[in-house]
């Protein structure tokens, strides 16, 4: 039963990583929280189930399309709200009101258009039967998903370090107005780093049906509590931190479901309190920031 | 103006408030309405006092109200005391809390603002946790018929928003309320001229908090059937924040003018077709950070006008 517990918390983990790697991007660019980031996955899960229930689209294939969207949608998106919202005296507390509102407009719309339902995709989509791992049975459709994640966690990866832009993204991270002053398009790079982070939500809306079971439009609050604890947990700021917080996440997530189950929710909550409070940097963070 | 003119003109404010909302009752018949707008009101005061003085903006600010709700319902379902005796448990069980959370004091902007509602959400997942069913009812909620007391308890809670109200303008007109506000602004200099940083917050934070759980508890006594869901509500939290954002921050008008503004807008439009007003609240929030992130006031205050 603990090896059980372990290996579907690491496959659940991966899958957290996508959920919180988003986030954690957009914070360590620009220093701001998208509370949106939730409402956007939401989104990507409601493409995923139009897609198929209208043209029968596989979740593999939509994903794809999501992405594409989803990267041009967050490019207006900054443009229309970052900038501005960084020259005020506090950005970093406006942002959460700000998202906080893009949130509330996205449930609304949501809702209006869709109801308030839950929408599922049939788990056979990704594949039929369990599958086996260390003697754990587990269905396809969550190994999958994980994988799908796995994969997006690594482009980005790759991204922040073998690529041109990625490198300029890491210096906009380190210091915003020193990458300003070496003649960095911190604009570009920031409208760029937007988009993929709303491409994220997108995939892991996509696949979230399969993990967590069901999309519904007022989703996102929980889902943005917990990809912060899997950030924090991780390094604010840190995207490769998100991988170890969502580990972390994931394996102690599946141990409390397995031997004190009524009590799981509590977990996200007080992980999140425990490590701001024992450790605010983070596991894999510096002492940078002063409370 | 003279200082005693200010003084004057504030609690004069605050008269008419609670006086208003006293005359309302007996010419306006849904009571239940009524009460609403004292609570928020209050909250958005209450609010106030913490953000508008420390700059720390508790997003889990409903943490303290749900703990004031279930403090008085605990109280009263198993040891059947008088209600008011309940609501000096939901003043008790508030501070509790704010004593517990006492060290998130140390983070700062969004890790507070997040953490606190991390919190509000644990303490919801502990009261509404079926295991302590004989203990806090669990999801199934709580009734309170015994204490129902509909009139009583609209006094009650105008009495509260009155205490409230008097605090916000000796916050204001205070030496205490000014050294709040230089912490807020700068701890480093404010410790420097000799201000005690820990005991101002600290001050402030517990007072914000008593102040939700005795609406919390309020809350109960009127309602006396609720469960958990609403009593821990985040958007009591998030409604609080909007209407103190709205009308301006560290005034005594502003959030009158934001719970008086919006929550009439929503009482109109809003209870029929929900949606149409969460959009509406949620585009009114991105455009009020971009283009008056100080509030409705700072229309006079950018020109030098001082608002009460």
């Amino acid at each position: 039963m603990l090896t059980g517990a372990i290996v579907a918390g690491v496959v659940f983990g991966l899958y957290y990583t996508l959920v919180g790697l988003g986030l954690n991007l957009v914070f360590g660019v620009m220093r701001i929280v998208n509370l949106a980031h939730g409402d956007f996955l939401m989104l990507g899960g409601i493409s995923a189930w139009f897609l198929f229930t209208s043209f029968g689209l596989n979740p593999f294939v939509s994903v794809g399309l999501v992405v594409v969207v989803f990267l041009l949608v967050g490019l207006p998106i900054y443009y229309l709200v970052v900038p501005r919202l960084l020259r005020s005296r506090d950005s970093e507390m406006l942002s959460l009101i700000l998202f906080f509102g893009i949130s509330q407009m996205i449930e609304a719309v949501t809702t209006i258009g869709l109801g308030a339902t839950e929408r599922s995709l049939p788990p056979r989509l990704l594949g039929v039967g369990p599958m086996v791992i260390l003697g754990t049975r587990l269905p396809k459709a969550w190994i999958f998903s994980a994988a799908a994640s796995a994969i997006a966690v690594l482009l980005v990866y790759l991204y922040l370090y073998r690529t041109r832009l990625g490198t300029l993204t890491r210096a906009v991270m380190v210091s915003r107005d020193e990458a300003l002053a070496t003649g960095i398009d911190v604009n570009f790079v920031s409208a760029v780093a937007f988009g993929i982070s709303l491409a994220l939500a997108g995939v892991a809306g996509v696949f979230a049906p399969f993990i967590l079971g069901s999309i519904t439009p007022n989703m996102g609050v929980a889902i943005n509590i917990t990809a912060f604890a899997v950030i924090v947990v991780g390094t604010l700021g840190n995207p490769l931190g998100t991988l170890l917080g969502g580990i972390i996440y994931g394996v102690s997530l599946m141990l409390m479901q397995t031997y004190l189950s009524s009590w799981a929710n509590l977990l996200p909550n007080l992980l999140l309190i425990a490590v701001l409070l024992i450790r605010p940097e983070g596991i894999l963070g510096r002492k940078t920031r002063r409370a | 103006m003279h200082k005693r003119n200010r003084i004057i003109l504030d609690a004069g404010i605050a008269t008419a408030v609670v006086a208003l909302m006293g005359i309302m009752r007996g010419v306006y018949s849904n009571e239940l309405m009524l009460f609403n707008f004292i609570m928020f009101l209050t909250l958005s005061q209450g609010l106030n006092i913490i953000y508008g003085f420390t700059g720390y903006l508790p997003f889990g600010y409903v943490g303290f109200y749900g703990a004031g709700a279930y403090g008085f319902s605990l109280v009263v379902m198993h040891l059947h005391v008088p209600a008011m005796v309940g609501m000096v448990a939901a003043g008790a069980a508030a501070l509790v809390l704010g004593v517990i959370l006492l060290p998130l004091l140390r983070l700062s902007g969004a890790y507070f603002a997040i953490a606190s509602m991390a919190a509000a959400q644990a303490v919801y997942e502990i009261v509404a946790n079926p295991d302590l069913e004989s203990i806090t009812k669990g999801p199934y909620g709580v009734s309170l018929s015994d204490v129902f007391a509909p009139a009583t308890s609209y006094y009650v809670a105008l009495a509260i928003l009155a205490g409230t109200l008097l605090l916000v303008v000796w916050l204001r007109n205070s030496r205490f309320g000014m050294s709040l506000q230089a912490i807020r602004d700068d701890s480093v200099s404010a410790a420097m001229a000799g201000v005690s940083v820990v005991r101002g917050r600290t001050i402030a934070w517990l007072l914000s908090a008593l102040i939700a759980g005795l609406v919390g508890g309020v809350f109960a006594w009127h309602i006396s059937v609720f469960y958990p869901d609403t009593a821990f509500d985040l958007s009591v939290s998030i409604f609080s924040t909007v209407f103190l954002l709205f009308g301006g921050a560290t005034t005594l008008s502003g959030p009158l003018l934001g719970v008086f503004i919006l929550y009439g807008i929503y009482n109109i439009i809003g209870i029929a077709v929900p949606q149409y007003f969460q959009f509406t609240y949620g585009a009114l929030i991105v455009l009020l950070v971009l283009f008056l992130p100080n509030g409705l006031v700072s229309l006079l205050t950018n020109r030098g006008i001082r608002v009460p």
